[in-house]
């Protein structure tokens, strides 16, 4: 217990180090969770939270049903974002907005994975929408979400692929910063993002081609309300796009052991072991929520190279695709 | 428990079959790397989309309009997926717009390249080859190496490693009007030729999130190139083609590491009383003399010596002239090389030789003698440079902008060529992942992958250059040595060709 204390303390630590982030002063919260608060924060931001749900003193996983009441506020909030900020609001986002689109900063592993996760991505959407894997913009045409955008580093790629792209993420400021730095560049600029949930988007009824939601599923609650979610987002016969961590003893060893305690690539407390799911758990969680896995593959690290590449060794990093069923 | 395990073993299975089913990893990097079939000129309407409609607004300024940067323009306009592109070429040669015609009558200029079998694949790539055959080209499927000491000789023949051919030898004003001829075949690629010199280049302002109008935040993101036509043009990628004294990398700060080697190279074309077939070379006491054939009659002279003997040869007359490269090639010096070293026990060695290659068996034999010379002598002084970084955010240099290199084995163009292809390549598989094509971590790729090619390269050039300056007896027998097994060992020979002539990357090891 001593020691899941400690745990949550330095990740909170962290997230507030970082990012300043709001969701860190809830000391209060049910264990478990508080400590995915902390270590979503840190990295990729996502929290399927509120502040409702942060005073019960339950310690069950927080559903998506509390979480969507308290996101109202905000997302509404995010149509206006860009025209609401001011010089001063500018400079400081502009801080944070450079440790997420740094190249040696604390996102380099996910500028390092980004073009292999991509080009898994192209692949699979050119077969699944029967689209031209040759063409500079295959994804033309195509609506995608892409839940838990952080700072845009997969939407503005897709968006230059030629796709309509949305993204949503549950912190605010990364919604600030993705706008930002989609807005510089004219390819990119037609992304919108919203300070949302998954869960928010269903209610609004929102409906996508593609669904795609990267190195998500390991910080949030309750992954087959969340796949369910998705499910309920993506139109009939439309993709689903998952990346995560395998809960295995290499993954342990080198997700968590390696990069976040000797590479130091991570922030300590991004993963929880126990948080993360087999692909064959994630198989059957999204069959549950009618999405059949077409295609999955694995995530290799070349250490002389110092790049990553798609392989059949699924049992650290991994990606799948599947497809809603039609009925 | 037990339920829940049997349902894990049977996922599992499912997973196992699905994985089956990926592609595999070669298959995700190749959809970027797949040269496209240079008649394929339909425009996609698609990419139109994602043109930006201001006239000096470019995805990618080629500073240097000569063989290398027109290459990379070319390579740019026949891959599916950079076709697209909007692409400016600044160089100050006012006739590179136009369309202009060699005169194939003419002798050959002395300005020529080696180019190698993976050069013309590239060319043919592009839809280039076709202008060379129109021009004066000559193949060669053999070569013979040799020194002045007389002891040991190397034959190189394209059938080795079961080629037609070793190299063609084309005049470099036809490899550059083939390349440009390419380009304007592409009708519907965007170019813009900008008959300028760069004078200063902006990159990225250093503050990530500048103030102002929509448009500066848009420019600021981009490098800007002022020029000395008073135009500004701004572009995601500027790349340096501009020679060995490239402005871009003296802009962009890149520093170079190299020396001069104290030598001068004389370049002339001679003619023959028939035609030469073969390239020829031969280390002096000063430094090596090739002899390359050009087509018709013509042979071309690449000869190094030291600058005061240079400024002689370049001054001397031309019957001289024609006298002193006969005496170097043959008839002066030592003997020739006895032919079959091992010819008598060559079938005792075959363990050693390694299946033989067709040309061990070859004897020495004596070069063509020069008649006339036919153009005028021309002058360089040697010197190998090699930029500590080819890349940095939005700039790329490629060619002698990022390394110079001892003329020997005229690679110097075919590794500029490599440049060209090597940086299209990863500017492809940049868009198919949807990256931003001045990106760092893009144009690291392109970096790692030619840094090593080329200082390997460099590494062998110079070696050989130092080896051969030396006369000294030991150091002769060890010449020797190493001419008798680039003579004899079969895979050691098959080595040495298939990566001289760009089949390989690394020399010795397969």
């Amino acid at each position: 217990m001593a020691w899941r204390w400690s745990q949550l303390v330095r990740t909170l630590q962290l997230g507030q180090s970082r990012f300043s982030n709001i969701h860190s002063r809830r000391l209060n919260l049910p264990l478990k969770f508080s400590i995915r608060v902390g270590a979503t924060s840190s990295f990729q931001s996502r929290i399927y939270s509120s502040a409702s749900s942060a005073s019960s003193a339950d310690s069950s996983p927080i559903l998506p049903e509390n979480s969507t009441t308290t996101k109202v506020v905000e997302s509404t909030k995010a149509e206006t974002i860009l025209s609401s900020l001011n010089d001063s609001e500018l400079a400081k986002f502009a801080a944070i907005a450079e440790t997420w689109w740094d190249l040696e900063g604390p996102f380099k592993p996910l500028h390092l994975m980004n073009p292999t996760r991509l080009s898994f991505i192209r692949s699979t959407l050119c077969r699944c929408f029967r689209k031209d894997p040759y063409g500079p913009r295959p994804f033309e045409g195509l609506k995608i979400l892409d839940v838990g955008c952080g700072g845009g580093i997969l939407s503005e790629p897709l968006a230059r692929m030629g796709a309509t792209v949305t993204g949503i993420d549950a912190v605010d400021k990364n919604i600030k910063i993705a706008s930002l730095h989609a807005s510089l560049d004219p390819l990119t600029s037609s992304i919108e993002y919203c300070c949302t949930t998954a869960e928010q988007m269903v209610e609004e009824q929102r409906k996508f081609d593609a669904v795609i939601a990267l190195e998500v599923i390991e910080h949030v609650a309750n992954p087959a309300e969340f796949c369910k979610s998705l499910s309920a987002l993506t139109i009939p016969s439309g993709a689903t796009v998952i990346s995560t961590i395998n809960r295995s003893m290499r993954a342990y060893a080198s997700a968590i052991v390696m990069a976040e305690y000797v590479l130091q690539w991570l922030p300590k407390g991004t993963h929880h072991w126990s948080s993360l799911l087999t692909p064959e758990e994630l198989v059957l969680i999204l069959q549950r929520a009618s999405i059949s896995v077409q295609e999955m593959a694995g995530f290799v690290y070349n250490p002389l190279t110092g790049k990553w590449s798609l392989s059949d060794d699924i049992s650290v990093n991994f990606i799948l695709f599947g497809t809603k069923n039609s009925q | 428990m037990v339920v829940v395990d049997m349902n894990r073993a049977i996922l599992r299975r499912v997973v196992n079959t699905k994985q089956a089913l990926t592609f595999s990893k070669r298959t995700f990097c190749n959809i970027a790397a797949n040269v496209g079939s240079s008649s394929d000129n339909s425009n996609n309407e698609a990419t139109e989309n994602c043109n930006t409609n201001h006239d000096n607004e470019h995805d990618v300024a080629i500073v240097g309009g000569g063989m290398v940067g027109i290459a990379l323009a070319s390579a740019l306009s026949s891959l599916a997926l950079t076709k697209h592109l909007s692409v400016a070429i600044i160089d100050s040669n006012p006739t590179l717009g136009l369309k202009k015609t060699i005169e194939k009558d003419a002798p050959p200029d002395p300005r020529v390249s080696t180019v190698t079998p993976a050069t013309i694949s590239f060319f043919k790539d592009v839809g280039a080859w076709q202008y060379v055959q129109q021009h004066r080209h000559a193949y060669f499927d053999k070569m013979q190496v040799w020194d002045y000491t007389g002891l040991g000789y190397t034959r190189y023949n394209a059938r080795d490693i079961g080629k037609e051919i070793l190299g063609c030898v084309v005049e470099n004003k036809v490899l550059h009007y083939s390349l440009l001829s390419s380009l304007q075949d592409k009708a519907n690629f965007r170019k813009k030729i900008y008959p300028a010199r760069l004078t200063s280049m902006l990159l990225q302002s250093e503050k990530l999130y500048p103030k102002g109008s929509p448009e500066d935040k848009r420019l600021s993101r981009l490098a800007k190139l002022e020029l000395s036509s008073g135009d500004n043009i701004y572009a995601k990628l500027v790349v340096g083609a501009d020679g060995s004294k490239s402005r871009v990398r003296e802009v962009a700060g890149f520093k170079t590491s190299g020396w001069n080697y104290s030598q001068h190279a004389i370049i002339c074309t001679v003619e023959h009383c028939s035609e030469n077939q073969c390239a020829w070379q031969r280390f002096l006491p000063s430094g090596p003399i090739a002899l390359l054939p050009i087509g018709d009659h013509f042979s071309n002279i690449v000869w190094t010596m030291n600058p005061t003997e240079a400024s002689a040869h370049k001054s001397m007359s031309e019957d001289d002239f024609v006298k002193a490269v006969n005496y170097a090639l043959v008839y002066g010096y030592g003997p020739h090389p006895t032919s079959s070293f091992l010819g008598q026990y060559g079938d005792g060695l075959s363990w050693i030789t390694g299946g033989a290659p067709p040309s061990v068996n070859e004897s020495f034999q004596v070069p063509p003698k020069a008649v006339k010379v036919v153009s005028e002598r021309m002058a360089f002084p040697l010197s190998l440079m090699h930029a500590n970084d080819y890349v940095s955010q939005r700039v790329a240099l490629i060619g002698d902008a990022a390394h110079t290199v001892h003329p020997l084995a005229g690679q110097g163009v075919n590794l500029g060529f490599g440049d060209a292809i090597a940086l299209a390549n990863a500017i492809a598989e940049g868009i198919s992942v949807g990256s931003d094509i001045g990106e760092l971590p893009l144009l690291k790729t392109y970096e790692r992958e030619r840094k090593v090619a080329n200082i390997a390269m460099m590494a062998i050039l110079d070696g050989f250059q130092k080896a051969f300056s030396i006369d000294l007896g030991p150091i002769n027998l060890l010449r020797a040595a190493a001419f008798h097994g680039a003579q004899y060992i079969g895979p050691l020979k098959r080595n040495i060709i298939s990566y001289a002539t760009g089949g390989k990357m690394w020399p010795l090891f397969s």
